[in-house]
């Protein structure tokens, strides 16, 4: 019984990746070869696909205004949420209670009932096809989450180290910046991660907010697969390429995934 | 949440951030509302029409279908997901190389572009020449999920098991691995077999953990889009179109800013009545 | 009940132990008697809950064997061994009642309603937790639940040994006493073998009739609480026991008698053979330290109020020795000479007492 216990995340593993496998398999063929064999593996292996994304603006630029959104919301919201988070944790004031429940409802909010107003709304102040336009929308789902996480975090530090640092003459800023954000490195990490991982997989909203020059990578490959048919090793290419940013990333982070999915009030 | 100062001026540093998801959602939001008692004819001119749009949304069958669909799938989803991210959870060593390994590989497709999913999962299933749509045909199965509704939901399901799983693995774990080791302990001293640990000890110990899992995934599915329409379109014909495509599909594609703006009411006071029941029935019991 | 025997017992956490460093616990042989309440004292990191874990079974040593009677229990794990343990914080079934709780360890063996039923009862009215018995575990406050962990210890009627790991960390002060003298009467009463790993010395001293020191995986002295105050074997004992701790002079051996900055000074035990090069010192505690008419000549520094006596701070050059005055009795000045007790004046070579070793 102990033997097979392991056997349960095992396959759970060839489960999850399975999938990423096929589609590594297809982006190393020609379309040709996909829709004209079947086979596990290349028959004529082939880069012609990566290279194509590789060097075609129109697909690197994707990638590009892809993460340049993420990178910005990530900053933006943890940036904003630190204060907030803060407050949230050291002081009581008119309403806090309320207007915390009211930031995590927003969690709560179907993208897709945002899709036309936002379009309306970021046009009409002449955002329309800009990062920053889907950053600042990302805003409204990632920033409760950084506070929720931030706030939880810091509650774990003992007022203590606030009060010491007041009494020996720290102005507020400096207390913030020196003292206490080291403190909770880890919990900005955490907000971090997650801000960047719902930026960088929510399609509906970036979408809808661009055209052209600030387009995702997702809204290339949904071009292509509409327009010049079914580029299928392309989009395999393209997909895979996707991947890399997440793997990067959870790598950096592969030792707190534990603790971190613990978001220290678990 | 104890030992905190009053402080009114700490309003400034939650200003901010008021601001910023005010501006997000309480000016959309507004927007809805007014599309949504409203009538227009396309030349910015508006008639107001109380609560038409409502009723008709509420009592088109289209809406109870979609409705319906969503129900359906989330509450296959939450009973694969849960049971499933917990096995897996329990069934992985506590700690070492091992474990990290796991969680790091398993971690991955959280972190995939919703559109890449689902993507990957269509030519994953393409019944000639994906892996998998070709395994079952060669199997003797007759599946094709871009004909056939139930095949299609099949792939559906297993999509969405295959995303969001690992959620519930990391969060089950990381209860698991807050657990401490004297409570195991005590539990061999006392005699106790593997399923009265998990019943009296782990489990308990796990429901914080496993209600943020439930409500997480709960709220997630119910509102998901990206990776079902890049996987299935909504179809064949509407046999995959949950709320969230079907809104769409009414809001963008046909621009009947009326009923979207209605439904799309509708549909968010769905999701804060479940959650709040969710919620409220379990922290029943929760000593406050 | 059972007697405990560790023979030749030592203990390394790495794979390679190779120098002495490496043992978390080394070589030593120890027996609890049959019946005895034991305490096993020391500071962080010395071994004692590594001992302890070894002999619940929880740990295997790397060399040596444990005994329960004349049974060689080393390959046993901790169910086989009958023994019970009550851990630093409560472990307690959160989701069962007290009942359910006590009575899970007899449900476990198969033991019938009835009988399961009588004990349960019987020890929550040892326990005074008779009123509580329907309420929800989760409910109660520390101290209760650590009365519940120890309840289940108890229900077991063929229970070996209890063994206690710093049980009282999370109980408030006030209700520490309380919880002590509770333990203390269930001994009386059940006559179990226990075994109590500390590191604060008044739970040790009230608590033990035989008290285990150790540092640094090393058992330092064993012996009653009279014992380790009148007699350490080893410096450490002489000042982690006791407050404040013994006083620790270096000395001279000369002319027959050990020397303390040229005074002479006589000590419990007449040092027969004084090893070569070995670094000496006295030890006397300040309880057996006095003021006389001659002796050694020291200066008084400070003194500190502690209640029914006095701690007198005095210096002889550098080195200051410590000694207790009654809170009535008059003290000198600036200047005075000190006599040390000889029957409780000790002469320590490398840390160790001359004159015994321990085995």
């Amino acid at each position: 019984m102990r033997r097979i216990r392991w056997l349960v995340p095992a396959l759970y593993i060839v489960f999850v990746l399975l999938p990423i496998y096929w589609l590594l398999n297809m982006s190393f063929k020609t379309t040709n070869e996909i829709l004209g064999s079947f086979t596990l593996w290349p028959g004529h292996f082939t880069l012609e696909n990566y290279r194509t994304i590789l060097t075609d603006p129109t697909w690197y630029t994707g990638y590009l205004n892809s993460l340049a959104y993420v990178l910005m919301n990530t900053v933006i919201s943890v940036t904003l949420a630190l204060p907030a988070a803060y407050a949230f944790s050291r002081y009581r004031f008119m309403g806090d209670k309320h207007l915390f429940f009211w930031l995590l409802s927003n969690r709560m909010a179907p993208p897709a009932v945002f899709a036309l107003p936002f379009f309306q709304l970021y046009s009409a102040i002449g955002l329309f096809d800009t990062h920053i336009a889907v950053a600042l929308a990302h805003c409204l789902f990632n920033i409760p989450l950084a506070v929720w996480i931030l706030e939880g975090f810091m509650s774990g530090v003992p007022k203590e180290l606030d009060e010491t640092a007041f009494v020996d003459g720290y102005p507020f800023w400096r207390f913030f910046i020196r003292i206490f954000i080291p403190t909770i490195a880890a919990g900005i990490g955490v907000a971090a991660f997650f801000c960047f991982m719902f930026s960088w997989v929510e399609l509906l909203l970036a979408k809808t907010l661009t055209a052209v020059v600030a387009k995702p990578i997702a809204a290339v490959m949904t071009r292509t697969a509409s327009t010049s048919g079914y580029e299928l090793g392309l989009l395999a290419a393209a997909g895979a390429l996707t991947i890399i940013p997440g793997a990067f990333v959870i790598y950096f982070v592969r030792n707190y995934i534990a603790k971190g999915f613990a978001l220290g009030r678990v | 949440m104890s030992g905190r100062t009053p402080n009114q001026k700490a309003w400034f540093l939650v200003l901010p951030v008021v601001v910023l998801v005010a501006f997000n959602a309480v000016i959309p939001l507004m927007t809805v509302v007014n599309y949504s008692v409203q009538e227009t004819f396309g030349d910015n001119q508006f008639f107001f029409e109380g609560v038409t749009w409502f009723e008709q949304i509420l009592h088109s069958s289209r809406f109870h279908d979609a409705l319906q669909r969503q129900l359906l799938f989330t509450a296959i989803v939450l009973a694969i997901e849960i049971p499933l991210g917990v096995a897996i959870a329990l069934a992985m060593p506590r700690r070492g190389p091992w474990a990290s390994t796991c969680l790091v590989l398993m971690a991955m497709p959280l972190l995939i572009p919703w559109n890449v999913v689902g993507a990957m999962w269509n030519i994953f299933a393409l019944p000639d020449i994906g892996l998998l749509g070709y395994s079952l045909n060669a199997l003797g199965f007759d599946y094709n999920f871009t004909r056939q509704p139930l095949s299609a939901w099949s792939t559906l399901i297993a999509m969405d098991v295959w995303h969001w799983t690992s959620l519930v693995v990391l969060l089950a774990y990381a209860g698991l691995s807050a657990i401490p080791n004297a409570f195991y302990e005590a539990a061999k001293i006392d005699g106790a077999s593997a399923w009265a640990v998990f019943c009296y000890i782990q489990l308990p110990k796990m429901k914080r953990v496993l209600m943020i899992a439930v409500l997480l995934r709960f709220m997630d599915s119910f509102m998901i889009y990206t990776e079902a329409i890049v996987l299935t379109g909504g179809g064949p014909g509407n046999a995959t179109s949950l709320l969230s495509i079907d809104l769409v599909k009414i809001a963008l594609g046909q621009f009947d800013l009326g009923p979207a703006a209605a439904m799309s009411l509708i549909y968010f006071l769905i999701i804060l009545l479940l959650s709040w029941i969710f919620y409220a029935v379990m922290t029943r019991d929760e000593p406050q | 009940m059972a007697r405990i025997s560790l023979k030749n017992l030592r203990h390394s956490y790495g794979p390679d132990p190779a120098a002495e460093s490496d043992w978390a616990l080394k070589r030593f042989e120890l027996t609890f008697e049959d019946g005895s309440a034991n305490a096993l004292l020391g500071p962080s990191g010395c071994g004692k809950t590594t001992l302890l874990n070894i002999i619940s079974g929880l740990l295997r040593p790397s060399e040596g064997s444990v005994w329960f009677d004349d049974r060689d229990v080393t390959s046993l794990g901790p169910d086989a061994r009958d023994i019970a343990q009550v851990f630093q914080f409560p472990v307690v079934y959160d989701t069962m009642s007290v009942y359910d709780n006590l009575a899970f360890p007899l449900r476990n063996r198969g033991v019938p309603a009835d009988a399961v039923d009588r004990r349960v009862r019987e020890i929550a009215g040892m326990l005074d937790l008779e009123d509580t018995l329907d309420r929800r575990a989760s409910g109660l406050t520390a101290d209760g639940k650590q009365k519940i962990s120890l309840g289940r210890g108890l229900v077991r009627s063929d229970v070996n040994v209890i063994m206690f790991d710093e049980p009282l960390t999370v109980i408030d002060p006030q209700l520490k006493w309380r919880l002590r003298s509770k333990l203390k009467e269930l001994h009386r009463r059940l006559g179990i073998t226990m075994i109590y790993v500390t590191h604060d010395q008044t739970e040790a001293l009230t608590f033990a009739d035989r008290v285990i020191v150790m540092n640094e995986g090393v058992v330092v002295q064993a012996g009653t609480p009279v014992d380790l105050f009148e007699r350490p074997q080893h410096t450490f004992v002489g000042h982690f026991i006791g407050s404040p701790g013994m006083n620790l002079l270096p000395a001279t051996f000369d002319g027959g008698v050990a020397r303390f900055a040229g005074h002479a000074v006589q000590t419990a035990i007449a040092p027969g053979m004084v090893p070569a090069g070995a670094q000496l010192q006295i030890g006397v505690r300040p309880e057996f330290v006095s003021f006389a008419g001659t002796g050694i000549p020291v200066d008084i520094e400070k003194v500190a109020d502690a209640g029914r006596f006095r701690v007198v701070e005095t210096r002889h050059g550098q080195f200051s020795i410590r000694l207790l005055v009654g809170e009535d009795m008059p003290l000198p000045s600036e200047r005075a000479c000190l006599r040390f007790d000889p029957t409780f004046t000790h002469l320590y070579a490398d840390g160790w007492r001359l004159g015994e070793r321990p085995g």
